[in-house]
């Protein structure tokens, strides 16, 4: 691929915590890269270094080795042109909704007065019309997400970085936020990383998987995924779906680790 | 669910219950007779045994000092004089405590070399300074003032600094995600963060305030109403003390009741301040996500 169109570029990057124990080597030479506008998945068992890897990329934790791009410029610190979705919706429960979402506006002095309008329109895009002036408390915990990942793009960043951001929704509303993702993605075309311990929901978002090893975290795979867009939870259903997730899993019972 | 509706502006003017009023009405009777029946039990108590009046007065007693303190205008102004010293010390104390406690939980420096002696002064039960107090600022309003916000200050120093310092690290990770400052991580995260812990330190703070200008009164004073128990005190008025002592608790009261409608204010986002939307139980009652800003073991 050339190296203009990668947005995320990885190289040998590894990661080491000092603990009482010694060292802990948490990401080890990891090489890959993200294609502009390219949904990637990255699934892997809990401890894997999936965690580490996203908070690299997003600048607030440093590597050990290795380096890793940003549109071909060196992650060094928090950059602006990034959007990160976590786990929890960690929204501010003294800023309404709206508020929330121009969070990153505030936090960089974009100037309200034009990003207004384009938190109202991207909070009807993932379907939160009207609540604007609620606050957090009065939504439940899907739609805090969805408030979560709107503040992610409010600012319009390169790139997209997700880490489990369904993990903590109940199956059925992963499900439906599963598609709901998809269509906002059709719809902005970013470039997103998204980390998840789900096999099926990373092959049913993803243009790629990267299969990651437990402990040091390794790069086991790269699975390309060629299901035709838009994708319809019944996909799931089809032998070709069946057939990325059973080779993902074996790589990983391969592996001895079938938590995942 | 109205909460979870797009329609939902409805939901916090309506819906309120028929039959609360009418509830509302019995509970304020039956509080009523108990407050009543316990006030006559005790009049027959003193009457039938005629306990004497100078070891425990009967309510009509209580009720006839009250009645003259505040007719001759004594009471007031010893009244105003004492929620003057509590008011000066409060606000003294908070600022104080709102300050260094920001200090101590942002700069390692400081902590470091405060913490020990906070620590010290914490457990040292602070009342037993006043007698110090009182010698070296004089019998007037300065040492009273000083006392009570010696006493209004540990709380505030202590919550301030657990609630600046709790800030949720996936907050703190999405800030700085954003290329936030440390200065925008302080106004935009900790410091609202903190509001619950400081307006519960407050709500401590008042009150100890007030026993802190009581206690300096009880040590020297020319005016107040700890001074007036003290001097009814040896003249054996034992009825004059009960009305000040009912003046005293219905001033905290008052006090507790005024920092809780400026809680309710500054935090009108906390869901445990809001009244239930609806009254199905799983709504009313969102205790469990109001802010655990229980101070550590406070002292006076």
């Amino acid at each position: 691929m050339a190296v203009a169109t990668e947005a995320i570029t990885v190289r040998h990057l590894s990661k080491t915590y000092a603990t009482r124990d010694g060292a802990v080597a948490a990401l080890e030479r990891a090489t890959f890269s993200v294609g502009e506008g390219e949904f990637v998945a990255v699934v892997g068992p809990s401890g894997c270094g999936k965690s580490t890897l996203l908070k690299i990329l997003a600048g607030i934790l440093a590597s050990s080795s290795g380096e890793a791009l940003l549109r071909g410029t060196l992650i060094a610190g928090p950059r602006r042109d990034i959007g990160v979705v976590f786990q929890s919706p960690v929204l501010f429960p003294w800023r309404t909704v709206l508020d929330n979402v121009l969070l990153p506006v505030d936090v960089q002095r974009l100037g309200r007065r034009p990003h207004e309008q384009v938190g109202v329109d991207l909070l009807a895009l993932v379907g939160l019309k009207g609540f604007e002036r609620k606050y957090p408390w009065e939504l439940s915990g899907g739609m805090q997400q969805r408030v979560a990942i709107t503040r992610a793009l409010v600012h319009d960043p390169a790139m997209l970085l997700m880490d489990e951001p369904f993990g903590a929704l109940d199956a059925m509303t992963r499900e439906h936020m599963n598609l709901e993702l998809q269509r906002i993605w059709l719809e902005r075309r970013k470039t997103v990383l998204f980390i998840t311990h789900s096999i099926p929901e990373a092959v049913f978002l993803a243009d790629r998987v990267l299969v990651m090893t437990a402990r040091p975290g390794r790069l086991l795979d790269d699975v390309r995924v060629d299901l035709a867009r838009p994708r319809p939870l019944d996909v799931m259903n089809t032998p070709e779906f069946g057939a990325h997730v059973r080779h993902i899993r074996h790589l990983f019972n391969v592996q001895g680790r079938i938590d995942a | 669910m109205c909460a979870t509706s797009a329609t939902s502006s409805t939901c916090r003017a309506g819906s309120t219950h028929e039959a609360r009023p009418m509830k509302n009405v019995r509970n304020v009777a039956v509080t009523l007779a108990i407050f009543a029946g316990s006030l006559g039990a005790w009049e027959a108590i003193v009457r039938a045994f005629a306990i004497p009046i100078f070891i425990l007065p009967p309510p009509s007693q209580v009720a006839l000092a009250l009645y003259r303190g505040f007719a001759s205008g004594l009471y007031l102004d010893h009244l105003g004089y004492t929620l003057l010293e509590t008011l000066l010390g409060f606000i003294v104390g908070s600022l104080l405590g709102f300050f260094l406690g920001t200090a101590v939980a942002m700069n390692r420096w400081v902590e470091f070399f405060l913490y020990p002696y906070i620590v010290m002064f914490q457990s040292l039960p602070k009342v037993a300074l006043a007698p110090l107090i009182v010698v070296w600022f004089g019998l007037g309003l300065t040492s009273k003032v000083i006392n009570a916000a010696l006493v209004a200050f540990f709380p505030l120093l202590v919550n301030t600094m657990v609630g600046l310092k709790s800030a949720d690290e996936d907050r703190v990770s999405l800030m700085r995600s954003l290329a936030a400052s440390d200065g925008q991580i302080f106004w935009m995260l900790r410091l609202p963060n903190a509001l619950p812990f400081v307006m519960a330190g407050l709500d401590v703070a008042m009150i100890f305030a007030l026993i802190g200008a009581i206690v300096a009164e009880f040590v020297g004073a020319q005016r107040g109403l700890g001074m007036l128990i003290q001097s009814m005190n040896f003249n054996m008025d034992v009825s004059g003390q009960f009305s000040i002592l009912l003046i005293l608790s219905f001033v905290g009261l008052v006090l507790n009741r005024g920092i809780m409608l400026i809680r309710k204010r500054v935090m009108f986002w906390d869901p445990s301040e809001k009244p239930a939307i609806e009254t199905s139980p799983e709504e009313a009652v969102p205790a469990a996500g109001r802010a655990v800003a229980t101070p550590a073991k406070e002292r006076i």
